[in-house]
């Protein structure tokens, strides 16, 4: 036991008497976070679990004698029963996967450029380009989206501005109409096959599960893309200035040009920053609640419904706390199964036979291990 | 040589244009906010993107400041910030400081611990923390907004990652002189832990202002509503009558200022902050 304890020392000095009483100090400094994780943390997690498994009313505590155990009844409930619960659980999941499939790439995509261009060394006025790409991410999910639901009004800015170039905006926030639909619509194809339109999953058919997000949830998609594009754009600029410029060099002498070097040199060294980024993202575009609340409600027609909103609703605004919690569970459930699924794609792997044939010539630096 | 310098120039050029045009977008919200804040409700539906004002009216600002509930609302985010800024800066520091250099039993486990809590979405524990206020006794108290709040498992990361960063000859000279574990964390090693300790101040300040979810679950009182709580429920239009915009918006203005005045205090370590805070 006593290997165990001095096992991270660094240095092989004796210093038992300078380190007496230090257990005891460890576990006093260490308490507070300890007691506050594990009351407001570890505790009402294993509450909660107990809830998602009981028809606990939201009366009196859920240990109660009255307080019965109903086993996956709840779960039942929003995934296979096909009443109204399960089409709200599906609606809201099929909500939030388009805007993770349309906000995580956006904001990679876009905060990687705004970082690749403010970090040149010659640029003049960085401080002042970064600052502006910046703030938004410092404000408040409730300002921006108070700032938002102005901006996107039926007779607001982004309308105004779209009316100068001759188009007629959406009244945003008022649209349940699904983007891709609209598309198709656009070419005449307003219903979708039977075999899309008479089958489903969770309640809604597949032809809706393929609408694509509403315009009002296009209108909260823009904010996020805006709101974060800046916090990720900081990483990619901390990544960047880390990267040694001999590898880069080199390419440069080989004759790469500015467009080769950033995909086959730059991109490939950005790798770990690339999956920070993508992580925080998918995490949180999957928790996407304060502008939801602040914002729609869920409005209109449940198309911005998102599984975070509907267990705060099905729990303290339905007092159907059973099943807001074992929502709660299954958003848990995936949200760790996105990033452990994204960290097996973007794994290190070992460079392919194909691949490594091309490095033979100069088997330079890091990124090509 | 001369036509490579052109063709350099002109890449500039477009360079300069593309960023400025970007910046633009990013600010342009926000001059509107501020320009829609002074405008009548007339002027700012038929005006919305026009930054100067038909009439200038503090209208909006009168009725925040002199008949609503605002500055209740900013008394109590003001309270709460203040004590859950302190409290992190102390607990976080304090744990960091012990699971960086103090040798104890244990210590493996605990900052497990702490790394797999970071793990857990916010947004799952909306009910669990409400039935763990409500069965403590805290519900719908300042308590109950607070004490959940005090303590942050990615400050007690930060911290212990720039404890690390130190050397620890200097602890040691203080322990040969006879301190205790206490005093050499108070006196000597704390002050000399000020940069990591404003980044702390800076996301705990920024985050408790900002919070909303945890307020929502954690009160109901009207005198317990936060910025963050009464702005959400003016949006929503649960206070007022019509769409009042320049009222919203000037709601929405004063809450985001204190934040942006400390970002524009501390820019420069803000900006560089991800830099430690991220490495995998």
């Amino acid at each position: 036991m006593t290997a165990l304890a001095t096992a991270p020392r660094r240095d092989r000095r004796p210093r038992s008497g300078l380190r007496r009483g230090e257990t005891l100090a460890g576990w006093v400094f260490t308490l507070p976070v300890l007691v506050i994780l594990g009351v407001f943390l570890l505790v009402p997690v294993l509450m909660a679990l107990w809830v998602s498994f009981s028809d606990w009313s939201g009366r009196g505590s859920p240990f109660a004698p009255g307080v019965g155990f109903v086993g996956l009844e709840n779960y039942a409930a929003i995934t296979t029963d096909g009443g109204l619960p399960t089409r709200d659980f599906g609606t809201s999941l099929r909500n939030n996967a388009w805007y993770v499939l349309l906000v995580v790439p956006l904001q990679t995509a876009l905060s990687l450029f705004l970082a690749v261009l403010v970090n040149r060394a010659v640029l003049r006025g960085r401080g002042v380009f970064r600052t502006a790409f910046y703030f938004p991410s410092v404000t408040s999910s409730v300002a921006i989206t108070v700032l938002w639901l102005f901006l996107f009004s039926a007779t607001g800015a982004v309308n105004e501005i779209l009316s100068w170039v001759g188009i007629n905006g959406p009244n945003w926030f008022n649209d349940p109409t699904g983007i891709v639909h609209n598309f198709l619509g656009a070419f005449g194809v307003t219903s979708g096959p039977d075999a899309l339109t008479e089958n489903g999953f969770l309640g809604v058919t597949f032809w809706n599960w393929l609408a694509g997000p509403s315009v009002a949830m296009t209108a909260l998609i823009f904010m996020a893309v805006f709101t974060t594009s800046g916090t990720f754009m900081l990483l990619f600029i901390a990544a960047l200035q880390n990267l040694g410029g001999d590898v880069e060099e080199a390419a440069m002498m080989d004759g790469a040009n500015a467009w080769k070097r950033f995909w086959k040199v730059t991109l490939p060294q950005l790798r770990p920053t690339l999956f920070t980024v993508l992580t925080l993202g998918l995490i949180g575009c999957w928790q996407v609640f304060d502008q939801i609340y602040t914002g729609t409600q869920g409005a209109p027609g449940k198309t911005t419904v998102t599984p975070a909103y509907l267990s705060y609703s099905s729990a303290f605004l339905g007092q159907d706390w059973g099943q807001g919690a074992a929502i709660a569970f299954i958003l848990f459930a995936i949200i760790v199964f996105f990033t452990i699924f994204q960290r097996w794609v973007l794994r290190e792997r070992p460079v392919s036979r194909r691949r490594a044939r091309q490095y033979e010539v100069r088997p330079t630096g890091r990124s090509m291990r | 040589m001369r036509r490579w310098r052109s063709r350099t120039v002109t890449w500039q050029i477009a360079l300069y244009a593309l960023l400025i045009v970007l910046a633009l977008i990013y600010i342009s919200p926000f001059l509107i906010q501020i320009s829609t804040s002074f405008k009548t409700d007339a002027d700012a539906a038929s005006n919305p993107v026009s930054l100067i004002p038909q009439t200038w009216s503090a209208a909006a600002y009168e009725r925040l400041f002199l008949r609503s509930d605002f500055p209740l609302w900013f008394a109590n985010s003001a309270v709460v910030t203040i004590c859950v800024t302190l409290g992190r800066v102390f607990f976080c520091s304090l744990a960091g400081y012990a699971l960086a250099r103090l040798q104890f039993r244990g210590r493996g486990v605990i900052f497990a611990g702490v790394v797999a809590v970071m793990a857990v979405p916010a947004v799952v524990l909306l009910i669990p923390k409400f039935l763990v206020i409500n069965q403590l006794g805290m519900y719908d108290s300042y308590a109950g907004m607070i004490v959940p709040l005090l303590v942050d498992a990615a400050g007690v990361f930060i911290m212990k990652n720039f404890f690390e960063s130190i050397p620890v000859s200097v602890e040691e000279q203080a322990r040969i002189d006879g301190a205790g574990s206490f005093r050499v964390f108070w006196s000597v090693v704390l002050p000399m832990a000020r940069p990591a300790l404003i980044t702390i101040i800076i996301l705990s300040f920024q985050g408790s202002w900002n919070e909303l979810a945890h307020f929502i679950v954690s009160t109901q009182s009207p005198e317990l509503t936060t910025l963050t709580k009464g702005v959400a429920r003016l949006a929503s239009g649960q206070l007022s009558q019509g769409t009042q915009y320049p009222l919203k918006l000037a709601a929405a203005l004063i809450m985001t200022i204190p934040v942006a005045v400390l970002f524009f205090i501390f820019q420069r370590r803000i900006m560089n902050a991800s830099e430690g805070a991220v490495k995998e």
